[in-house]
């Protein structure tokens, strides 16, 4: 059973494991068909169940067939055993009778005198009873053949009965019986009972011959000189169920193969045996145990269809009955017993659980399959409508996008109004203050812009999905920018603003100048909001400059800071930079890559700094020092996030050192490529992002310039600005050097810059000084480097009859260039025309040939006017093919403006066309187009033009991008 | 002199009026600007070259949108001339209408187009109009023996 039930498990197992494999197998096969797969397993999970109450109904009738057999078995056994039994104890009893046929035959017939009475006899047997348990009663009859008859009876002192009489009333009482039975009629021979045991004494002088059981019994047992018995009767007096044994008493031995007539002839009598068979079975029974559990019945089935029942109470039960045949040494006759369990069996309980115990787990296992396919449908449908809510929120995010787009396209187009005007402006007569604060508008305007391209840029850096661009660009004109963009706030807060770039600094990089400025006006927007006072210093230097100063600059910055404030001291922010230090000892970073430019970037404050409990998570995404931080100053906390990632980009490092109440120093390198290597091939692209101040410098270069500055730092800041327009710089610590370096003929000094600290110092001897200057007279101009509109002010009021013109800081080469140009102006003499890029204009496109092409001949004429008005000497065509025509070289034209969209041969391909004839020299072609998009750009330079315009002219676009191809002509002279 | 501060004052307002009811834009100032001594002329030259190409674009394009089969892009060609003339010389309601013009060309719209085309003719019609009282009293100012007033 157990074997049995190992199997069932490991089947059940496999088929577990079968049909987990089936499920991935299942799940692949039919990932796209998700009905076929739910039927299918509707139909597997009912064919389980089926399957498994098969199989437990099965175990519930093999093991109950099981306790069946064993219950046979037990009552098979049980039943043999009192079969055995009771035949031993009958044989035993048997061998007791036949034992007294010969006691009889040797003390009766033998002995003359009869050694034996009936008084004899009956003590005897008496005494010897407990050898016969099973008889009542032991009998001898004599053969007695008529002829003796007589003699018999007299002998005797009775006469022979006859016994069927006496049998038809059996209950007839004791002394009665005799008197009562009738003597025997006449019979050939006779068998009449002469000895009888006490309990069977009435039996005796009857003829047994007459009765026609012992009759027949007699006849049977002198024949065949064995035991015989009768069939089952009702016995005399006791009225119990008994059989008779008898044996016969022959005279003499007879060998045992003698014939039947010999055993006749040689009888003597009959010796017969009442055995009480009811009594019998009830005390064998009694003897072992089991009797109450085991109903015991025995048959005579000598007549096979009639058996007599010998024992037991004859009730009729279909149950399990056993038969167990019994041989009493008499062949004639056959008995049987037949056993039968008393109680109803009991019920298969075993089985009956076991079988439902594997129902129970088969269906749990059924139910498990079903929850996991319900829970594998729902998960798919919980997936589907995920995938749903995706594609729903990719959607909404696509909206956003579109939305976002709309609305800074919206922004922008007012901001195009904002920007506009003050183009307008600008053109209109300024000073020099209201000149930078327009372009100061101007810029923060279009940074205003910029920023919202870098709102959409944001998410792309929240998804990692930016990337950076690779396009050269100038480096300082970004930190201009910059400056340009945070002056307004330092002025009003009158924190001194000033960048510094290392002439180690290669003019033009290669990266991605929009996120590097982003970086730096992060860091400076955080650096503005927590100075009040004091100063924010931008400088940029090569990594291996700042390597190989490292050791040397250690004391001096203690006091030699911009402001005079004390700052943090910045190498402290970028010890842990792994670019400097590399692993082993090896010494410059990147020693292979010459083309590759390692920056390092640092923004000095004199601000609050960070609380030191803050710091560890400054570049933590909405972390702010303190909640009263964002209500106080605003912003979101994402900038250093974002400034990290940039960076990371950038293959750099961000770090920073602060100390509270002293200030902060946010360091960070970046790598970018050299642009400066092959920057003489790409001379226009450089002159386009340098514009305006490369046109500036122009006009200043070859002049000599005097710094008057005590502070080393500051001077710096001052030399870089002023060098960028061109000029030489000297620097000197006060008056005196500067007055002995002006009067040292060898050079001539065009302007003097002086630091309105020291002016401000001693008003005597800044008027002193200007004395000295006008008794030099060469020209020089005095210009005093201030930090604030009002202390220009009282400037003016303090030095009477010379007012020197003050720049305002933050010094950039622009504003300087404007300044400068202000003052020098005057001696040119048209002071007044602040019209910049249409004089400009005028500067590049006086007596220029130029082609302008359009297939609209009201386009054709505004345009042949708008250019005609700036000098030019325009020629116009109206279709591709005429332009194809006039610009077949060799010709005379400097410039072509090209329509874009006309028929026959538009724009694109007439410039291809063009380019394709040029052998030598390349005319600068400019698309003009209406809708001016960066697709349109980029269209134009994959056909060979070199820019666009928009239509109309603006006149500071078409500056922008005339001034790249052209040079000016007339170079301005001072 | 009256009469000359009085047109003076007419002309501005009215030229205020044509760029508040954006009838013109800047560049029509800017178009102004361009005159000078060597081409008085030059305001009316360009803006009458414009009415005549105007009127050979609105017939052109009213014989195609007449067709069984309308050729839009022969339209839409049409439609981007128009549109640059008319942003050259800063005629800014015609400008717009040609943009609604051009989306109804690429979406081939037909009665879009034809609702265009009768808004542009009435552009033009009321522009000409206009454009023709300020050039008169331009005129007045010139018989007048004044100059034309400097644009801001």
């Amino acid at each position: 059973m157990l074997g049995d039930g190992d199997k069932m498990w490991l089947k059940c197992l496999e088929k577990v494991s079968g049909n987990s494999c089936k499920i991935h197998h299942l799940y692949y096969q039919y990932i796209g068909s998700m009905r076929i797969r739910k039927t299918w397993w509707r139909k597997l999970l009912v064919a389980w169940i089926g399957c498994w109450i098969a199989v437990s109904v099965w175990i519930f009738w093999y093991m109950s067939s099981q306790a069946f057999e064993k219950r046979k078995e037990t009552l098979a056994s049980v039943c043999d055993e009192r079969a055995r039994m009771l035949q031993d104890q009958f044989n035993v009893s048997m061998n007791h009778v036949q034992a007294m046929s010969i006691l009889i035959s040797t003390f009766h017939h033998g002995k003359n005198p009869s050694a034996i009475d009936q008084r004899t006899f009956a003590r005897y047997t008496e005494r010897t009873a407990f050898e016969r348990p099973l008889t009542s009663g032991v009998a001898y009859a004599v053969r007695v053949l008529h002829s003796e008859r007589e003699q018999f009876e007299n002998q005797q002192g009775w006469t022979i009965k006859r016994m069927d009489t006496f049998e038809q009333s059996p209950v007839q009482k004791d002394d009665s019986v005799a008197e009562a039975l009738e003597p025997s009629p006449i019979q050939e021979e006779y068998a009449p009972v002469i000895f009888a045991q006490d309990t069977v004494a009435h039996v005796v002088a009857l003829d047994m011959l007459s009765g026609t059981e012992d009759r027949e019994n007699v006849l049977r047992a002198r024949a065949s000189g064995k035991g015989v018995l009768t069939a089952p009767f009702r016995l005399l007096k006791t009225n119990r169920l008994g059989v008779i044994l008898t044996f016969a008493v022959y005279k003499t031995d007879l060998p045992s193969n003698a014939i039947p007539r010999e055993r006749i002839q040689a009888t003597d009598g009959y010796i017969g045996g009442i055995f009480d068979i009811e009594s019998l079975v009830e005390k064998l029974l009694q003897q072992l145990a089991s009797k109450q559990t085991i109903l015991v019945n025995v048959y005579d089935i000598t007549n096979q269809s009639h058996p007599i029942s010998m024992y037991g109470s004859n009730v009729s039960d279909d149950g399990l009955e056993h038969v167990s045949a019994l041989n009493f040494g008499d062949p004639f006759r056959k008995h049987e017993m037949r056993c039968r369990f008393k109680q109803k069996p009991p019920w298969p309980w075993l089985a009956i659980t076991t079988s439902i115990g594997i129902l129970v787990i088969a269906l749990l296992i059924g139910y498990i399959f079903h929850a996991t396919l319900n829970r594998i449908a729902k998960v798919e449908d919980d997936c589907h409508k995920m995938r749903e809510l995706t594609k729903r929120a990719e959607a909404a995010d696509v909206a956003k996008s579109q939305f976002l787009a709309t609305v800074s396209h919206e922004i922008r187009t007012p901001m195009n109004g904002v920007l506009g005007m003050l183009q307008m402006l600008m053109g209109t007569a300024l000073d020099a203050n209201q000149q930078d604060y327009v372009r100061t508008a101007q810029d923060s305007g279009k940074a205003l812009v910029t920023l919202i391209n870098e709102v959409l840029d944001q998410a792309k850096i929240e998804s990692g999905k930016i990337e950076l661009e690779a396009m050269p660009f100038d480096l300082r004109a970004i930190m201009d920018e910059v400056l340009a963009l945070f002056s307004g706030k330092a002025h009003e807060k009158g924190v001194e603003l000033a960048v510094y770039v290392s002439d180690a600094v290669p003019e033009m990089v290669i990266g991605d100048p929009g996120r590097f400025r982003q970086i730096i006006t992060n860091l400076m927007g955080n650096s503005i909001k927590f100075t009040k006072k004091g100063h924010i210093f931008l400088t940029v230097h090569l990594v291996e400059e700042v390597m190989d100063s490292m050791d040397v600059e250690t004391e001096s910055s203690s006091r030699n800071t911009l402001s005079g404030l004390p700052v943090a001291d910045g190498s402290r922010s970028w010890v842990g930079f792994k670019i400097f230090n590399p692993e082993g000892s090896s010494h410059t970073p990147s020693p292979s890559s010459s083309d590759l430019v390692n920056l390092i970037v640092s923004v000095e404050d004199t601000g609050e700094g960070i609380p030191l409990e803050a710091q560890p998570c400054v570049f933590t995404p909405f972390m702010q020092v303190d909640p009263s931080i964002s209500r106080k100053y605003g912003g979101t906390g994402i900038g250093l996030s974002i400034s990290k990632c940039l960076v990371g980009l950038m293959n750099g490092e961000i770090g920073f050192v602060s100390i509270p109440d002293i200030g902060s120093t946010f360091t960070f390198t970046a790598v970018f490529s050299n642009g400066c290597c092959n920057s003489n091939d790409s001379k226009p692209q450089k002159q386009r992002l340098k514009n305006q101040s490369n046109t500036m410098s122009s006009t200043f270069q070859g002049m000599t310039a005097l710094v008057v500055d005590p502070k080393p730092v500051r001077a710096k800041v001052s030399r870089y600005q002023i060098q960028r327009l061109g000029i030489h710089v000297e620097l000197v610590l006060d008056f005196n050097q500067g007055l002995s370096s002006i009067s040292n003929e060898n050079k001539a000094v065009n302007m003097v810059f002086v630091e309105q600290e020291v002016w401000d110092r001693d008003s005597s001897i800044s008027a002193l000084f200007i004395y000295e200057l006008i008794q030099i007279d060469q020209g020089t101009k005095l210009f005093l480097l201030g930090n604030s509109l009002s202390s220009s002010r009282t400037n003016t009021a303090t030095s009477g009859f010379y007012t020197p013109s003050v720049i305002t800081k933050p010094l950039k080469a622009s504003m300087l260039s404007a300044s400068l140009q202000r003052a020098m102006g005057g001696n040119k003499g048209n002071p007044c025309n602040g019209e910049h890029s249409s004089l400009s204009l005028r500067n590049l496109l006086a007596g220029r040939k130029i082609l302008i092409v359009d297939d609209n001949e009201v386009n054709l004429i505004v345009a042949d006017a708008a250019l005609k008005k700036y000098g030019a000497d325009v020629v116009c065509a109206d279709s591709g093919k005429k332009a194809m025509k006039l610009l077949k070289p060799p010709h005379k034209f400097d410039a072509c403006f090209m329509d874009i969209q006309m028929p026959e041969m538009d724009g694109f391909e007439a410039t291809r066309i063009i380019r394709d004839m040029e052998s030598n020299g390349h005319i600068p072609i400019l698309a003009m187009t209406a809708d001016v998009i960066q697709a349109t750009y980029e269209e134009c330079q994959r056909c060979g033009m070199d820019g666009y315009v928009s239509k109309p002219f603006e006149a500071e676009q078409l500056y922008q991008e005339v001034s790249r191809f052209l040079q000016p002509i007339t170079s301005v002279n001072l | 002199m009256d009469l000359l501060s009085q047109l003076r004052g007419q002309i501005a307002d009215f030229s205020a009026f044509l760029h508040r009811e954006g009838f013109v834009d800047d560049q029509f100032t800017q178009l102004q600007k361009l005159r000078d001594e060597s081409s008085p002329g030059f305001v009316v030259e360009v803006v009458s070259l414009f009415f005549e190409d105007c009127e050979k674009l609105v017939n052109n394009m009213a014989k195609a949108l007449e067709q069984q089969i309308v050729d839009f892009k022969q339209v839409d060609s049409h439609v981007h001339q128009l549109k640059g003339s008319s942003s050259s010389i800063g005629a800014a309601r015609i400008h717009n209408v040609c943009i609604a013009f051009k989306t109804c060309c690429e979406d081939q719209n037909r009665n879009g187009c034809v609702r265009c085309l009768q808004q542009v003719n009435h552009e033009c019609i009321q522009l000409k109009n206009n454009l023709q009282t300020l050039f008169n009293l331009e005129q007045q100012i010139i018989a007048a023996g004044g100059s034309i007033p400097a644009k801001q």
